[in-house]
């Protein structure tokens, strides 16, 4: 990372970011009434006398990522990488440092249902249009995503509401509506996961175009063969700290042995 | 693309740190720091370029609203007339609440008041849960998210044209028959919705700090009902009773009293200006805006923290 070419844009800038949450109600007999209403009463106490519990899950981690990349973002359960990209998002306030990004980063997380009581097709419609899509763009490309998202493969679920759908059918459709527009910044938090291995494929393939339209993924998964398949670079969290940051190969084989050897 | 977004708005009030290089990498490259809330200009050119899908998706909302009914969009109109029905039995029939009131006027008086004041009243329960009931959404796609408060709000003025469509009936039914002043309905309601977006916008802030309120609103909203004259009128309520002639005027310059008292001038014939407040149209106008620009403006500066946690 050391060179840095005038003409690489960079699109994403991590600047010795902390993130901290606060978790209230960790004292005795929490979500009982009384605790509730203590804690309300006694707002103005110390964090710590009120029973509120600091997490830190990100330390002090600095990058910057360009234009074209794919990022991988690895490390075990809890280290931090949810965390990490719902602050590049701007969903959560950063403790210290900054996070400054080229437009505005989409997070298409784990349990992110669109709107579960209106069907696929309106989500379709709807989620274009809220990404700023206009409806000849969105009738474009309507089936398209449609398509890609493989969900009539198996009949007419378009036209179902959405919480009728498996966990992997949600995860595909709000995969293919998020991916249907160009992202200066898209950010994958283990979305694939619950798909099957042809649609992995499939998005591992949109991902890879959408580098080429010169914005960036980075991709959280514990799947190092779809990290090693999509990204040119990985960061290593490990409790919360930025363990290392390169080109895939030697991070996935130093990464490769820390999990072997802690297992 | 880099937005040339200009300076955002100081977000903390921390000291900012020594430039780094970081900092000076990104300053050169225009890039802006994540999740600031953008200037009150550029938002209002946000919500415009997405009022497509204000519009869709308060359409999809609403006609989604009685899909798992088995009568379907029916309820559409059932739903106000049973509402209506409940009322007229209860003030009309048992507690005799229509005095002061003939009784031709007194049930198109009473569906007319029961009608204004849940427009209100649904903008407001929806607002609550504008943001607090959409975190997927909001927290999947980025749209400015006053684009939900004004899509519900919106909504709800869908769901009151087919109210307005049972209120014309019962109207011919106690024979107000249409004419010129009917359409002064126009311009109350307008305003009506104007303070409703208002009122959902602040409720959908709150709403999104303590989702409790969703619990707390309908007793405050049932309260304010009964204070604001839906099943009785305050003046001729008020009239043995011995108080101040200026306590009626302030009664009825309440919002929900003015929105109600000028659709039911439009509407009913035998319900003319003596009933009204003086300045009745001055406080329907300031009401729209001050709760609209207020709302607007409250809503706006939580910008950057709805969806977060
Ligand atoms: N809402 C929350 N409140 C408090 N602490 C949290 C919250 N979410 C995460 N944490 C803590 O922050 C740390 C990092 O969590 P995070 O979800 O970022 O991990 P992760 O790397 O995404 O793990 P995984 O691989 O399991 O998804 C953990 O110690 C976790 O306990
Ligand atoms: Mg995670």
């Amino acid at each position: 990372m050391a060179d840095t070419p005038q003409d690489r844009r960079p699109t994403v800038v991590a600047d010795g970011v902390d993130v901290v949450y606060r978790v209230n109600g960790t004292g005795a007999g929490r979500g009982t009434a009384t605790a509730a209403l203590n804690r309300m009463l006694r707002r103005k106490q110390t964090e710590k006398a009120s029973g509120v519990r600091r997490v830190h899950a990100v330390r002090n981690v600095s990058f910057v990522a360009y234009r074209g990349e794919a990022i991988g973002l690895i490390g075990t359960n809890g280290s931090g990488k949810s965390t990490l990209l719902k602050a590049v998002a701007g969903l959560l306030p950063v403790e210290n440092g900054h996070i400054y990004t080229d437009g505005q980063p989409s997070l298409l997380g784990v349990n992110a249902a669109l709107m579960a009581d209106l069907t696929g097709e309106r989500n379709v419609l709807l989620g274009g249009l809220a990404m700023g899509m206009s409806r000849e763009e969105v009738k474009a490309r309507y089936q398209d995503i449609v398509d890609f998202s493989g969900i009539n493969e198996k009949g007419d679920f378009i036209t179902l509401p959405m919480r009728t759908y498996s966990s992997g059918m949600a995860a595909r459709l709000r995969f293919s509506i998020a991916a249907a527009k160009d992202h200066d910044v898209l950010l994958v938090d283990e979305a694939l996961a619950t798909g099957d291995r042809s649609f992995q494929k499939r998005s591992e393939a949109r991902i890879r175009e959408l580098r080429k339209h010169a914005g960036t993924v980075f991709l959280v998964s514990h799947n190092n063969k779809s990290i090693r398949d999509t990204c040119d670079r990985v960061l290593w969290l490990e409790r919360g700290e930025l363990r290392m940051d390169g080109p895939t190969d030697e991070v996935l084989k130093e990464y490769e042995k820390f999990t072997g050897a802690s297992r | 693309m880099s937005q040339a977004l200009d300076t955002p708005p100081a977000a903390s009030a921390r000291p900012e740190p020594p430039e780094t290089d970081l900092a000076a990498l990104a300053a050169r490259h225009g890039l802006t720091v994540s999740g600031a809330r953008p200037p009150l200009g550029a938002y209002v050119r946000q919500l415009w370029g997405r009022r497509h899908f204000i519009l869709a998706f308060s359409q999809a909302k609403l006609t989604a609203q009685y899909s798992k009914a088995k009568l379907g969009q029916l309820w559409q109109v059932a739903t106000p007339l049973l509402n209506a029905a409940v009322y007229f039995f209860i003030f009309g029939l048992l507690l005799g609440a229509r005095k002061g009131i003939p009784s031709d006027v007194y049930v198109p008086f009473l569906v007319t008041g029961v009608f204004v004041f849940t427009f209100t009243q649904s903008s407001v329960l929806a607002g609550v849960r504008a943001i607090s009931g959409n975190l997927g959404l909001v927290r999947a796609l980025h749209f400015p998210r006053a684009s939900l408060p004004i899509s519900f709000a919106l909504q709800q003025l869908q769901q009151l044209l087919f109210s307005m469509i049972v209120l014309v009936v019962i109207m011919i039914g106690f024979r107000s028959y249409p004419d010129a002043s009917w359409l002064l309905v126009v311009p109350a309601l307008a305003l009506q919705f104007v303070f409703n977006t208002g009122l959902a916008l602040i409720f959908a802030r709150m709403g999104s700090k303590t989702p409790d309120l969703a619990q707390l609103m309908p007793f405050v909203l049932r309260t304010w009902m009964y204070a604001s004259g839906v099943m009785f009128s305050i003046p001729a309520m008020l009239e043995d009773k011995n108080v101040p002639a200026w306590l009626a005027d302030v009664l009825q310059w309440n919002p929900a009293a003015v929105y109600m008292d000028l659709v039911r001038f439009a509407l009913i014939d035998q319900y003319d200006s003596s009933y009204l407040p003086p300045h009745v149209w001055a406080f329907a106008l300031g009401w729209a805006v001050l709760a609209g620009v207020v709302g607007f403006v409250y809503f706006w500066k939580a910008e950057e923290r709805y969806g977060r946690g």
